[in-house]
């Protein structure tokens, strides 16, 4: 194949699947609600989407306040103002890196699962004998999974900046020497709910939005062979990383552009 | 036909620029166990999915109890499927769920049954096909004719009317493969079905079916009880039911003369 042909055949290949992204999305909405009357689906899927990516989220976070202080620390003392450790640690984490690492680690963990799991009911044909058992597997199958991503997302990246707070304490205040109540109380008066906290729980939503959606949609889109399904599992991974990244930008200059 | 529950019609479907069906006719009746049998990538399964709404005909229709499958509503096709259960050659158990829940399930999403009730039915249907003891199993550790059972099972739990066998005899031993002619010529009976099985064991599907179709290349070719078939003067039925290995439908794969072939080669070389 010519060079131009196949730029024009990747070009159509793309676009033919942001259109089927699209219409999967289409039929998954109207199904949300209805999988909301059937809560123990969703705590199933919370618990292994959520609850099992605990531990990867909750040491990547506290390494990464380790980092933050030991930087923050190196950087703030050359202007005398490691009493303000504890604001830099924490707006760095409730704004940016609480939410973006933490999709980015749950694209890897969950994500992934989520596209290998529903690829694989697609490969063994159980999608396709639901449907055949008049049920809808948007309705009984991915539902209840997008809404667990969707909840454990904010949750986790809560977590995550709260472990990385402590990380950052413990590395400027117990090791480091910086004073236990400027950290603290900077911290408090500084970090401003609304405009912090708030548009970082907006940004974990859209991100746990765009993971579930990736993830669901590869698996359900997945071709179904042994092949088919890594592909779509390395697509999940990397789709959502360049998603999230690129609408974390996109979130940031929105929220944050004018002050 | 008044008898007729399946009725295919004109059928035409392609995959692609592959034509699988081109005028496909033909009926299953009523309260019979029908054989649909043919050569390895006839569209076999194709044609369960045709009849089962799950994929839509170019041309002509498929009529089941006399409707149109592909111009029924998604509630009126979903009624539809709850009456007809469906075989899928690899058994497709949902594998995080045991065996007593993979029976359960269709109960479950489609009826408000209390606890006690369910748990009756499902032994009741495991009981039939002989796996009540394996209830508490999960897929992983069942043997593929096992499997093949519960899935059974978990396709007549809603008491269909129509039960649809996808190569049910398929990579199974000759015990099981017993087990399974049994089995689905029995529950024909005492559940008062129709059932249509595709098939390319002849042997087996002959032996439990009341009609006998055979496709090939997108038609049908043939039909009749299996005795007819067995007895038929054109020589691509009889060298399918015999499964000889050469005939009208050769052994050769579509190739240049061998001569021709074998001079390239050394033409090639020189």
């Amino acid at each position: 194949m010519n060079p131009l042909r196949r730029l024009g055949q990747l070009t159509l290949d793309a676009l033919a699947r942001l259109g089927r992204m699209l219409l999967f999305l289409l039929h998954l909405l109207p199904a949300l609600p209805l999988a909301l009357g059937r809560p123990r689906l969703i705590v199933q899927q919370l618990y292994s989407v959520g609850v099992l990516s605990l531990v990867i989220v909750l040491v990547s976070g506290g390494f990464v306040g380790l980092v933050l202080g030991l930087q923050g620390h190196n950087i703030l003392s050359n202007f005398n103002a490691t009493e303000s450790l504890g604001v830099m640690v924490a707006l760095s984490l409730v704004r940016e890196l609480g939410p973006v690492v933490t999709a980015l680690l749950f694209a890897g963990r969950a994500g992934s699962a989520l596209t290998a799991e529903i690829g694989l009911m697609k490969a063994t044909e159980q999608l396709s004998s639901m449907e055949m058992m008049a049920v809808d597997p948007i309705r009984r199958v991915i539902a209840p999974r997008f809404w667990a991503a969707f909840i454990a997302m904010p949750l986790l990246a809560a977590l995550f900046s709260m472990v990385g707070i402590y990380g950052g304490y413990f590395i400027g205040v117990v090791v480091l020497g910086v004073d236990e109540a400027a950290y603290w109380s900077q911290l408090v008066r500084q970090v401003d709910f609304d405009e912090d906290t708030v548009n970082g729980i907006i940004k974990s939503l859209v991100f746990g939005f765009v993971a579930a959606w990736i993830a669901l949609f590869e698996g359900f889109d997945a071709r179904p062979t042994s092949e088919g399904v890594s592909r779509a599992t390395t697509r999940t991974v990397v789709n959502t990383s360049l998603a999230v990244l690129g609408l974390d930008f996109l979130l940031t200059a929105l929220m944050f552009g004018n002050s | 036909m008044s008898d007729a529950l399946i009725e295919v019609e004109n059928l035409s479907f392609r995959r692609g620029r592959r034509v699988i069906f081109e005028g496909l006719d033909l009926i299953v009746p009523r309260g019979k166990v029908t054989a649909i049998m043919g050569p390895s990538g006839t569209g076999k399964t194709t044609l369960l999915r045709l009849i089962g709404g799950q994929l839509r005909p170019d041309r002509g229709e498929v009529r089941v109890e006399g409707r149109p499958v592909h111009r029924l509503r998604r509630d009126e096709l979903y009624a539809l499927r709850k009456r007809m259960g469906l075989l899928f050659q690899s058994g497709a158990l949902f594998t995080d769920l045991s065996v007593f829940e993979n029976v359960a399930f269709p109960l479950r999403e489609h009826t408000r049954l209390p606890e006690t009730m369910i748990r009756d039915l499902v032994l009741m249907k495991l009981q039939a096909v002989g796996l009540r003891g394996a209830r508490d199993l999960m897929p992983s550790e069942l043997s593929g004719g096992m499997a093949r059972r519960v899935a059974l099972a978990r396709a007549i739990a809603l008491d269909p009317t129509v039960m649809l066998y996808d190569e049910p005899f398929t990579g199974q031993d000759p015990i099981s493969m017993g087990v399974l002619v049994r089995l689905i010529r029995t529950l024909n009976e005492a559940l008062g079905l129709t059932s249509v099985l595709v098939s390319h064991d002849v042997a087996e599907a002959s032996q439990i079916a009341d009609v006998v179709h055979l496709i090939a290349d997108g038609r049908l070719v043939a039909s009749g009880s299996a005795e007819q078939m067995r007895r038929s003067d054109s020589p691509w039925v009889r060298q399918f039911m015999e499964g000889e290995p050469d005939g009208p439908v050769p052994f050769h794969y579509p190739a240049p003369c061998l001569e021709d072939d074998f001079a390239a080669r050394t033409g090639e070389g020189a």
